[in-house]
């Protein structure tokens, strides 16, 4: 199980993720063939029926494809790296989900379920713009202060959570999907107020961010992608050192595991729980930020998206560790960037997304279903799903 | 020092909460109030028979009126509380008087609908009163339900769409409870046969059904909306003379089917929970399975009849959504009325009754909003919509006593392991 | 009614917990099953309780063959059983445990109790147990849910009872009183199957006695053999049941108790106001059965417990109100009663756990930088140490057998500076020869001038070890008697009698 030393996720660890995602694919291949209109007009003939799924599912996932990696055609004469703008658009989706999904991951290693990223990343993301829009200040330390709010304001809201379970004992999933509506409310009520309501606008969005407070792009006005991807990878660096190396990580793992037996051998578990909860939300709180500050830039009822809840899945499909988290992180940035090219280009909604993502963490979690299906004897497996309740 | 048992300690805080804002409401709302305008409450509906016309009254004094009732209940409770008695009836007046006292201060110079106002948050509990009791049936018999919200939008999906396809409102509400079952049959399937993390389980499962019915919106019910999505809704039905009893009969007697077989779901489950010999073994699998299963009682069974059974009342509650208001299903049309479903349940502590009372606490909390709404108050309505979730917070962090679960929920029971 | 076992085998992975157990029970006889922990005896009796399904071997009842899958089945033969943790509803009455699972209904599915409570008046009242069928379960003493246990098997008919370890819950008088039931219900043609590690009860009752011994039955033997000779059969070998103690100078105390009050979170006095002290190189045993407040003392040694009054002073330094690191840090080992549940952290290696209550001091820790090379190399020098026998200090702990557990907990509590040892319950569950090490390892800590707090709830383990012995009962501390006292008289203290 867990080792001190370090290594690099094997091959065999990757098996499952990789055949419950094929599964999942499948069975989203079956829900778009069977849901098209001119599919299902051949559905007396077989053979028919099987080509038009075919044709169906093949346009669906490749318009997938071409809008999360490569699009030959919008490569242009003066400039064939374009055809790779799909890939920063992945970049720009993945940087606030990994932030996000370590947010889980982290909680999740030390037994907490943190339902409340979506929350967190809501606190985050009014903090950065506030400090983004309403102060003027010079070019590095605007963006950097703008940050550190959304730092310290995600930090606060998962915080509360700790303290609350440790205090008293309140589950954490029950406090945090509560959190997440009144961070939502909190945040409608805000976009109501003279501060937060652009001058001259009467639908809920806020002023833009200062151009100073953005996030430096990457690669040239013509792409998305910006620095928060390195922020990014670094905090994933940051989480892993901090599990692995750190005695804050052991506390948290050994409160994670067992608390009783880490309360018995003198570690302070209320403050593990209220720590643990706090970089939690700093981290989901920071995923807002990179959100906010590097492409969103303005504040809407909905700038929260999916994210909160895309990074459970996240850091369930990535098992909970750093980099498993960015991987998976990645794959399902691919999923959302390329889903809005293939939701215009063909008529299958974006929201199979949300179905493949669904499926693939249903398998991961029942290793039984995707051994039957391919027919595997030995597949590693761990038990870090297994079953608390309410009371655990 | 004299000890207080669990259930004396719970009064005591229930008591001191009900007695401070009794007193904040009197204050605050009655005497720091400036008199001269009036508020004026309606109560007739429709063709009821009539009690009063209406009521209108300074709006200063209407709020002392409630704040000293509050205050008299609480004293009344305190009397009861050292006689060793429940406190139910008293914080029940206690409760309604600072409520209205609260009332009469933000609608200052206004008409409110008085039952209307009921009749509404009626309706709104609807849903979640049959979400809970999804979650009482599950949740009792040991398999945590997170899925609530996914139940009901299987329920409400299939159930519009169907009516749509049929024209036929009996065909969606016969539907809509094996929608909700399939979505609980997956839940039961990888909670009890898989025994995979109930929790994580009932979120995917959201998730799922979100991904589901948001793809088919979108692909078949958007462009084929004629055929797909333009389903009959079901006409209110009027019980003869119950109807028009004055106030209450408007509330509780001209109301859709689905109404009515909530009521005789609620009495169902509450008798059958506690007077029969499924609620005797289902609580037992939920509290102590491995004892159930050394008296014979096959456990994983129960719970997975108790769970399709919840899924099926949960999908119940998802045809409220459609054939039972607006006919057309739109997307994530739930809109997290499964998540305030689950918090009654935790609010109510498990029990049938308990979970109605939340409900329609939380009901009346979120058409109070709509209402105040509408006529503009001193309150932004944000802050309405946040008290059910605030008050579930505090629920569950203890302050009006500590909230136990089932003692087996969410664990999934395998013979020869130890509990 | 007999009951016979033939060839009963069953493995849980390598483990094989029964290896061809042929058993035979005749009409009318107490039988006990003899074994030490671990030793497969539970196993077996789920086995013909219908619990776990065996690998191959057959029942037979009145010689007829039976197919029992389920405890349904069990009971139907006329097999009932009184498990080791009792299988009632806390939160039920008496009558809803009982009728569950044979309910009987009545109007529209209502529920019917009153035959039930007849019943159970009727079968209280012929053996003098008086229990009231309306009383919550949560709210009974233990003997008296036992109590309930068997009332539930003699109104379903059961002919064969079977007991698995009954006395471990119960006071030396309620003992008494089990076994007086015990010859009650055989003489009116119960028979009877009793599990237990206990020689002096075995003798006190039993017809004929079977030894297992690691899955196998060893031998039979009769209630007239010496205890010596019960005791070489189950575990193999001649065993030392007394361990050496020599008499050496008793120092100054180190731990000094006064007015100590432990309360749960609403309030209810768990203990009330004890005084002890406990003096370098001197064992104090606070014997008691199980639940009388002990469990409390000794969490509140460390400051686990939350709602403490009074003082506990560790050489000098008031303990209440440190927190629980301040206390281990001031010279307390602290051995805690379950290993699993707070002891040991399963799924962490075993040289993480050797390590979890200096994780963050030098050398295995710099700031907040942890040093996993030195971990490891600690790991290997305590494994050595205290004879722990594992595969790889990076594996789980769960990968280790309950003595190798308990030798974990003890390496990292006494690897700390320690002037007082807390030891709760140390050798519960254990196979004799891990015991044997515990008792050694604690007799070495006194002898080399540290104070020793003992809690046990086996009257055996408290007479060998202890210079000086507390009783506790209900909370309070009845006498502290030394070490001479005979079982007797520590039984009746047990129980509550002070002046015998």
């Amino acid at each position: 199980m867990r080792k001190l030393n370090f290594k690099l996720p094997s091959f065999r660890a990757l098996k499952l993720p990789g055949l419950s995602f094929l599964l999942a694919m499948f069975f989203g291949a079956l829900l778009i063939a069977f849901s098209d209109s001119t599919v299902l007009k051949h559905i007396g003939h077989p053979i028919d029926f099987i080509k038009a799924g075919g044709v169906a599912v093949w346009q669906s996932y490749l318009a997938l494809f071409q809008g999360s990696i490569y699009n030959p055609s919008l490569a242009t004469p003066h400039d064939s790296l374009l055809a790779w703008y799909p890939l920063s658009e992945t970049l720009v989706s993945a940087a606030p989900l990994i932030l996000a999904g370590l947010s889980v991951a982290l909680a999740f290693r030390a037994g907490l379920f943190n339902i409340g990223a979506q929350g967190q990343f809501i606190f985050g993301s009014i903090a950065a713009s506030y400090v983004g829009f309403h102060f003027h200040l010079p070019i590095g330390i605007h963006v950097i202060l703008s940050v550190l709010a959304a730092i310290v304001a995600g930090g606060i809201w998962g915080g509360l959570v700790g303290l609350l379970k440790a205090r008293t004992g309140a589950h954490e999933v029950i406090v945090t999907i509560m959190l997440n509506y009144v961070a939502l409310y909190f945040l409608m009520w805000l976009l109501g107020t003279t501060t937060f309501l652009r001058p001259g606008r009467k639908d809920p969005i806020s002023p833009d961010v200062l151009p100073s407070s953005r996030m430096p792009l990457l690669a040239g006005n013509n792409y998305r992608v910006n620095f928060g991807i390195f922020i990014a990878l670094a905090a994933a660096v940051f989480v892993w050192w901090l599990l692995s190396r750190s005695t804050w990580g052991f506390r948290f793992r050994a409160v994670g595991a067992n608390t009783a037996a880490a309360k018995t051998a003198g570690i302070s578990v209320p403050f593990v729980m209220t720590s643990v909860m706090a970089i939690s939300g700093a981290l989901a709180g920071l995923g807002g930020a990179v959100h906010v500050l590097g492409s969103d830039f303005s504040l809407t009822s909905g700038t929260a998206g999916n994210f909160g809840f895309d990074a459970i899945t996240v850091a369930l499909l990535g098992r909970a560790r750093p980099m498993g988290t960015v991987f998976a992180s990645l794959l399902f940035g691919a999923l959302r960037a390329g889903g809005g090219t293939m939701q215009a280009n063909t008529n299958t909604p974006i929201d199979i997304v949300l179905v493949i993502q669904a499926l693939v963490v249903l398998f991961i979690a029942a290793p039984s279903v995707v051994k039957w299906v391919f027919r595997l004897k030995n597949l590693k497996t761990t038990g870090e799903l297994a079953a608390k309740g309410w009371n655990g | 020092m004299k000890t207080l048992s669990a259930a004396e300690r719970r009064r005591r805080r229930s008591l001191f909460v009900m007695a401070t804002l009794a007193i904040l409401c009197t204050i605050l709302f009655g005497l720091l109030q400036k008199s001269g305008q009036v508020v004026t409450y309606g109560f007739v509906l429709d063709k009821e028979w009539v009690l009063f016309q209406q009521w209108a009254i300074g709006s200063r004094n209407a709020s002392l009126l409630f704040g000293v009732i509050s205050l008299g209940a609480s004293a009344l409770a305190y009397v009861q509380f050292k006689a060793g008695k429940t406190i139910k009836v008293a914080s029940a007046v206690g409760s309604a008087g600072i409520m209205m006292s609260f009332l009469s201060w933000a609608a200052a110079g206004k008409f409110i609908p008085f039952t209307g106002l009921l009749q509404g948050a009626l309706l709104l509990s609807v849903p979640l009163i049959f979400g809970s009791m999804a979650g009482v049936l599950s949740e009792r018999s040991g398999v945590v339900n997170i899925a609530i919200e996914g139940q009901l939008l299987a329920g409400a999906f299939v159930s519009g769409v169907v009516a749509s396809l049929t024209h036929s409102t009996f065909m969606g509400l016969v539907v809509a409870p094996f929608a909700g079952c399939l979505i609980s049959t997956l839940l039961a399937v990888f909670a009890i046969n898989f025994a995979i993390d109930q929790i994580i389980l009932g979120f995917v499962l959201n998730v799922l059904v979100y991904g589901i019915t948001d793809f088919l919106y979108k692909k078949l019910l958007i462009p084929y909306q004629s055929t797909w999505n333009s389903g009959p809704t079901l006409s209110a039905i009027k019980i003869p003379f119950l109807w028009k009893i004055p106030i209450v009969g408007p509330i509780l007697f001209d109301q859709s089917i689905i109404v009515y077989l909530m009521y005789g779901v609620i009495f169902l489950i509450n008798f059958s929970l506690f007077k029969t010999k499924w609620g005797l073994r289902t609580r037992a699998v939920g509290e102590h399975p491995t004892a159930a299963d050394s008296v014979g009682i096959k456990v994983n069974r129960l719970r997975f009849m108790n769970v399709m059974i919840a899924g099926m009342v949960a999908g119940l509650g998802g045809a409220y959504f459609t054939v039972g208001g607006v006919g057309a299903f739109n997307k994530e049309m739930t809109a997290g009325k499964g998540f305030i479903a689950l918090a009654a349940l935790i609010f109510g502590r498990w029990t049938p009754w308990g979970a109605v009372s939340a409900a329609l606490l939380f009901g009346f909390a979120d058409n109070l909003q709509s209402v105040l709404g509408i006529i503009g108050t001193p309150i932004p309505s944000e802050f309405m919509l946040m008290v059910p979730y605030l008050a579930t917070i505090i629920a569950v962090t203890g302050f009006v006593g500590r909230v136990r679960a089932p003692a087996a929920d969410g664990t999934p029971y395998k013979r020869g392991e130890s509990h | 009614m007999s009951l016979e076992l033939r060839g009963i085998t069953k493995s849980f992975g390598a483990l094989v917990a029964n290896d061809s157990i042929d058993l035979k029970v005749e009409n009318g006889e107490i039988h006990a099953i003899l074994g030490e922990n671990g030793a497969g005896k539970s196993t077996l009796m789920n086995i013909v309780y219908g619990l776990v399904a065996p690998d191959s071997g057959e029942i037979l009842v009145d010689g007829i063959h039976k197919t029992i899958k389920e405890p349904r089945d069990a009971l139907a033969s006329g097999i009932g059983m009184v498990h080791q943790h009792f299988m009632l509803v806390p939160v039920f009455t008496v009558a809803e445990n009982i009728v569950l699972g044979h309910e009987k209904s009545g109007f529209a599915g209502r529920l019917e109790l009153g035959d039930a409570r007849a019943r159970i008046k009727e079968v209280s009242d012929q053996f003098g147990f008086d229990v009231n069928p309306d009383d919550l379960i949560e709210g009974l003493p233990v003997g008296v849910q036992q109590r309930v246990e068997i009332i539930r098997a003699l109104i379903y008919d059961a002919k064969v009872l079977i007991l698995d370890e009954p006395t471990a819950v119960l006071t030396p008088q309620e003992t008494d009183d089990l076994l007086k039931i015990m010859r009650e219900l055989k003489s009116q043609g119960t028979s009877i199957i009793f599990i237990t590690h206990k020689l002096r009860e075995v003798k006190a009752v039993a017809d004929r006695i079977t030894i297992i011994r690691r899955g196998k039955v060893v031998g039979n033997a009769s209630p007239t053999d010496s205890q010596d000779e019960l005791a070489s059969l189950m575990v193999g070998r001649q065993v030392e049941l007394v361990p050496e103690k020599f008499s050496h100078v008793i120092g100054d105390p180190v731990l000094t108790v006064k007015e100590l009050t432990i309360r749960d979170i609403t309030g209810r006095a768990l203990v009330t106001n004890i005084n002890f002290e406990v003096r370098a190189g001197e064992i104090l045993a606070i014997a008691g059965v199980q639940g009388n407040g002990q469990s409390e003392v000794a969490r509140a040694m460390v400051n686990l417990e939350e709602y403490v009054e009074g003082s506990i002073i560790v050489d000098g330094a008031q303990v209440i109100g440190m927190s629980v690191r301040e206390a281990l840090h001031a010279g307390i080992a602290f051995v805690p009663e379950s290993r699993e549940y707070d002891g040991l952290i399963a799924s962490m290696s075993i040289a993480e756990n050797l390590i979890l209550d200096v994780h963050d001091r030098p050398p295995y820790a710099h700031g907040i930088q942890m040093s996993p090379t030195v971990v490891l190399a600690e790991a290997e020098k305590r494994k050595v140490e205290f004879d722990i026998r594992l595969q790889s200090v990076s594996d789980p702990i769960s990968s280790l057998s309950g003595g190798n557990k308990q030798k974990v907990v003890l390496a990292r509590e006494l690897s700390r500076p320690v002037k007082l040892l807390v030891a709760s319950q140390p050798t519960r569950g254990l196979d004799v020869g891990s015991i044997e090490f515990v008792h050694k390892r604690i007799l070495e800590e006194r002898d080399a001038g540290r104070a020793v707090l003992l809690f046990s709830t086996e009257l055996d383990e408290v007479l060998a070890l202890a210079d000086r012995i507390a009783v506790m009962y209900r909370g309070e501390i009845l006498a502290i008697v030394p070490s001479g006292v005979t079982a007797q008289e520590l039984g009746l203290l047990m129980a509550g009698v002070v002046n015998a």
